[in-house]
């Protein structure tokens, strides 16, 4: 709980001179207010899923989860992570090797594009799969001809997943690897390695953390985005929910424990999403410190 | 573009800028182009009529003005979140600033009915309100508090970094020159953090415009009164209006396109002002 | 203003930064606190600017106790190692902060601001900068605007943290010899730490030199060059040679050889002392005035002084500083065996050794 203090003592030592630090009445007010805002807004949500999730008892809630539905949702939600993940790690890794590490015009405009699925509506991200796939959409009268569904069907829910998880991993790895330059990879080039060779052994060590972190991000995404993929599923029981359009279903019907015991095991990938997430800020940060020490002595 | 040189020692240019470009042009670019093909070709007067009609006019309404109240009231807790971060030790920290980020962890769908049963009139928090005459819930009150929810992790997120790279030697000469407390907040740290709260505002803004997930389970839903205008997309499209439906998610990707490039033009401010030594 | 430090102690977890320092700082003087990175040079002068707040002590500034005085009112001004300036304020905002953030009863007019703000950019000779903002100069430029920030508020004493430290080379000597004339114009009582002897040497009316928490000496460039009063002092301030033995009556016993070093020592097994390199005389070898035998290594003759290095017979290097004109006089080659007398020697024992 107090990690990140024991983690950076001098951090917080270099604010605690008299002339940088506030009346203690001030202080206490605002961690009062931080915190207050802190229970309100954040914990008591995220206690809410759980409390409710129990609410009926451990039997109603162990069967909610290993019903047929919820079952084959969970399924689904998993298929569309292990489809979707792999192909942005690839994607993202390759946007950042050649955004990163060389120089050519319309690089910042390229940055920007990538950032696009980022800041469009879920709901447009979704939207615009029925605009192609649809039955009047480009391709609609062809798939049909040919019967095969991609729209209110896996194939749409994995596209729309892709769509708005597209931006995670690169978003990651541009910045990281702008800042680590492209020295360490010359270096190894000139050394004679060959170009998969200079990934593996140089870029891959460096960026392990940056690409663990955002590959957490897209998967939490991943199996937890909603908006776009209520728009392409046709929310088939069985067949085309994945576990958020299963939680809403659920709780639509006024089955409130069983929708709150699926989102019981989405709020548990939410904290072991941050849970992770601080152990790779930790381990970047130590990263960090440990090349500076040379410098530093 | 000085720096642009055609060479470069390490391998792999073509191949990972090409596939860049191939993916990004198939996966978003392509997809994205529909929208505007099927807009353009709906012609002028149906995409008016279409994007006026009150009840999606009332839509924007809502969405904008929640969004601008929550991104605001997130600038203001957001600031005193990263201040207490950076600045403060008390028992928790750890878990706060780790649960900072739960918004963007937690599935949209999983926040938006936890806020609903928190704030329901017969919820915890929802029951203490009723009492008051307040409620929270089922009318455009519940929307605010769901984008209020969904932004906090943006201001905090670009305040923080920020605020802990100030140094503190700036702040000590102003207080050897003889500024209080307070006026080093005002004319040094404040300064010294507007852009990234500017940021932090837009990013949350542009978050809380297209919401949709955390919104629609507190909303209520009302015609006219509790709507969010991604909603009105999904109705549109639940009764076949394709057209009507593409026509208000063009005027949203367009303000999506708006905000990102004010996003994108602030963030380079952000990064002049704070890497240049001084 | 006058400066006193009495026993001034602070400690930083289990490190002791200071350890019983007193120190008195007469009006009008430029003072270097003088001392290795770590030594608590710079913790004494945020200590003594209120920045930093002393376990146990006292500060008195004009007499007066400030110890316990915030920093905005003890009237200092103090220039930070990295200048420390605003940045999103332009050149001419930066030095009139401290006249702007005054109390409505004591702040200038803004035409009497505007004037006071050019004197000083004037007296900096950076007026032409006044629009630009702090990332648009150079680090001697930053480096005067830091300074003339610090005096617009016409502080009592002039307290400067490393000031020439982040610039390279060149600019920090021109830096230094502007510091002193700066100094003989507006004769504020000044303090300034350093790492490096040189400057504190050039630069100041007495030098401080502070080692691991403690005042090792004080006085004037001559006198902590010329007797150092510990082997800190002596090791410290420029380079030395360092001579092990046995002190018996006037001579010092190095191995089989003596070298006479006057009466005023006890006798003692255990003596070091110091001669500097151009305080040999390079004898021949077979010289009726006796000295140490050691074997020439390398001679560097660039410049109008050559130094030599030699090695004594037991293996120490000896490093010896002479004329390039007393060099081809004695006609001396890398190789040659040659007689070492120091002409001067400082001899430190018993508890000064301890020091």
């Amino acid at each position: 709980m107090s990690a990140s203090i024991a983690l950076q003592p001098g951090a917080l030592a270099r604010y605690e001179t008299p002339s940088t630090s506030e009346p203690a009445w001030i202080k206490v007010t605002l961690i009062t207010v931080a915190l207050t805002f802190f229970v309100i807004f954040l914990l008591f949500p995220l206690g809410t899923v759980f409390v409710q999730a129990l609410s009926k008892g451990w039997g109603v809630y162990l069967s909610a989860l290993t019903s047929h539905d919820a079952l084959a949702a969970i399924k689904l939600t998993l298929i569309t992570a292990a489809i979707a993940v792999p192909l942005n790690v690839v994607f993202g890794v390759s946007a950042a090797w050649a955004i990163a590490k060389f120089e050519f015009p319309g690089k910042r405009f390229l940055i920007t594009l990538i950032d696009l699925p980022f800041s469009i509506s879920p709901v447009v991200s979704g939207l615009i799969y029925v605009l192609i796939f649809g039955a009047q959409g480009w391709f609609g009268p062809w798939l049909a001809e040919h019967d095969i569904k991609i729209l209110f069907a896996v194939p749409g829910i994995v596209l729309a997943t892709i769509f708005v998880t597209f931006p995670f991993v690169a978003r990651e790895l541009i910045p990281l690897m702008e800042a680590q330059g492209a020295e360490e990879e010359e270096a190894a080039v000139v050394l004679g390695a060959s170009g998969w060779q200079v990934f593996w052994h140089t870029t891959l060590p460096n960026i392990k953390w940056g690409l663990l972190y955002g590959v957490i991000l897209c998967n939490a995404r991943a199996m937890g985005e909603f908006g776009a993929v209520s728009v392409v599923s046709g929310h088939i029981r069985g067949l085309t929910n994945t576990m958020p359009l299963h939680v809403e279903i659920l709780y639509n019907e006024y089955n409130y424990a069983a929708a709150f015991a699926v989102a019981s095991l989405l709020a548990l990938l939410a904290i072991v999403t941050l849970g992770l997430k601080t152990l790779v800020e930790r381990q970047t940060r130590k990263q960090i410190s440990e090349s500076q020490k040379p410098s530093e002595s | 573009m000085a720096s642009f040189k055609n060479f470069s020692p390490l391998p792999g240019f073509r191949l990972s800028l090409g596939y860049t470009l191939f993916y990004l042009t198939l996966i978003v670019l392509i997809p994205l182009s529909a929208v505007v093909t099927n807009t353009v070709g709906m012609g002028w007067e149906a995409f008016w009529s279409a994007v006026t009609e009150p009840r999606v006019v009332a839509t924007y309404k809502l969405t904008f003005g929640a969004s601008l109240l929550a991104a605001a009231v997130n600038v203001v807790f957001g600031l005193i979140f990263a201040w207490v971060l950076v600045r403060y030790r008390f028992p928790g920290k750890g878990l706060v600033d780790a649960l900072v980020d739960l918004p963007f962890a937690l599935p949209t769908a999983v926040a938006g009915i936890a806020l609903a049963t928190i704030y329901a009139p017969n919820g915890p928090i929802g029951s203490l309100l009723a009492p008051w005459g307040i409620e929270i819930a089922y009318n455009p009150n519940g929307v605010l508090i769901a984008l209020i929810f969904i932004g906090l992790p943006f201001v905090v997120r670009t305040v923080q970094p920020v605020l802990a790279d100030l140094e503190k030697d700036v702040e000590e000469a102003a207080a050897g020159l003889g500024a209080s407390r307070w006026q080093t907040f005002l004319k040094i740290i404040l300064p010294h953090v507007t852009p990234a709260l500017l940021t932090g505002f837009a990013m949350a803004f542009a978050r809380a415009v297209g919401e949709y997930g955390s919104v629609i389970f507190i909303a209520g839903n009302m015609p006219m009164v509790s709507e969010i205008t991604p909603l009105m997309i999904i109705t549109k499209l639940e009764q076949y209006d394709y057209r009507g439906a593409t026509a208000i998610a063009s005027v949203m990707l367009l303000i999506s396109f708006i905000l990102l490039l004010v996003i994108n033009g602030l963030q380079g401010w952000m990064q002049g002002r704070y890497t240049k030594g001084a | 203003m006058s400066i006193h430090v009495t026993d001034i102690n602070k400690q930083f977890g289990a490190f002791r930064a200071l350890d019983n320092v007193s120190l008195d700082i007469p009006s009008g003087q430029l003072v270097a606190l003088l001392g290795p990175s770590g030594c608590g040079k710079t913790t004494l002068l945020r200590i003594i600017a209120g920045l930093e707040y002393a376990d146990s002590g006292r500060i008195l500034l004009d007499g007066e106790d400030a110890s316990d005085r915030h920093v905005r009112e003890r009237q200092v001004g103090f220039v930070f190692q990295h200048y420390a300036l605003f940045r999103h304020m332009t050149v001419f905002d930066n030095v009139a902060f401290g006249l702007r953030v005054r109390p409505k009863k004591f702040r200038p007019a803004e035409a009497e601001i505007r004037k006071r703000v050019t004197r000083l950019l004037d007296l900096v000779q950076l007026g032409w900068l006044a629009d630009r903002y702090p990332s648009q100069l150079s680090g001697g430029q930053r480096q005067r605007i830091a300074l003339a920030r610090a005096l617009a508020v016409e502080p009592k004493v002039l307290l400067l943290d490393e000031p020439f430290g982040a610039l390279d080379a060149k600019v920090r000597k021109e830096l230094r010899r502007w510091l002193r004339q700066l100094h003989d114009e507006i004769h504020v009582t000044s303090v300034f730490v350093t790492h490096d002897q040189e400057e504190a040497l050039e630069v100041s009316d007495r030098v401080v030199v502070i080692n691991k928490g403690k005042v090792e000496q004080v006085g004037t460039p001559e006198e902590v060059y010329d007797n150092p009063a510990t082997p800190f002092v002596a090791s410290f301030l420029g380079s030395v040679n360092l001579f092990h033995g046995r002190v018996d009556g006037a001579h010092l016993h190095v191995g089989e050889h003596a070298l006479h070093v006057g009466h005023d020592h006890n006798v003692t097994d255990q003596a070091i002392a110091f001669v500097r390199p151009h305080e040999f005389d390079l004898l021949p070898v077979d010289s009726p005035e006796g000295g140490l035998p050691a074997r020439i290594l390398r001679v560097i003759s660039v410049g109008p002084t050559a130094q030599v290095e030699l090695a004594r017979l037991d293996g120490e290097l000896v490093e010896v500083t002479i004329s390039r004109d007393a060099l081809s006089v004695l006609g001396l080659r890398e190789g040659d065996n040659v007689s070492l007398r120091p002409r001067t020697i400082r001899v430190f024992q018993g508890e000064r050794l301890a020091a």
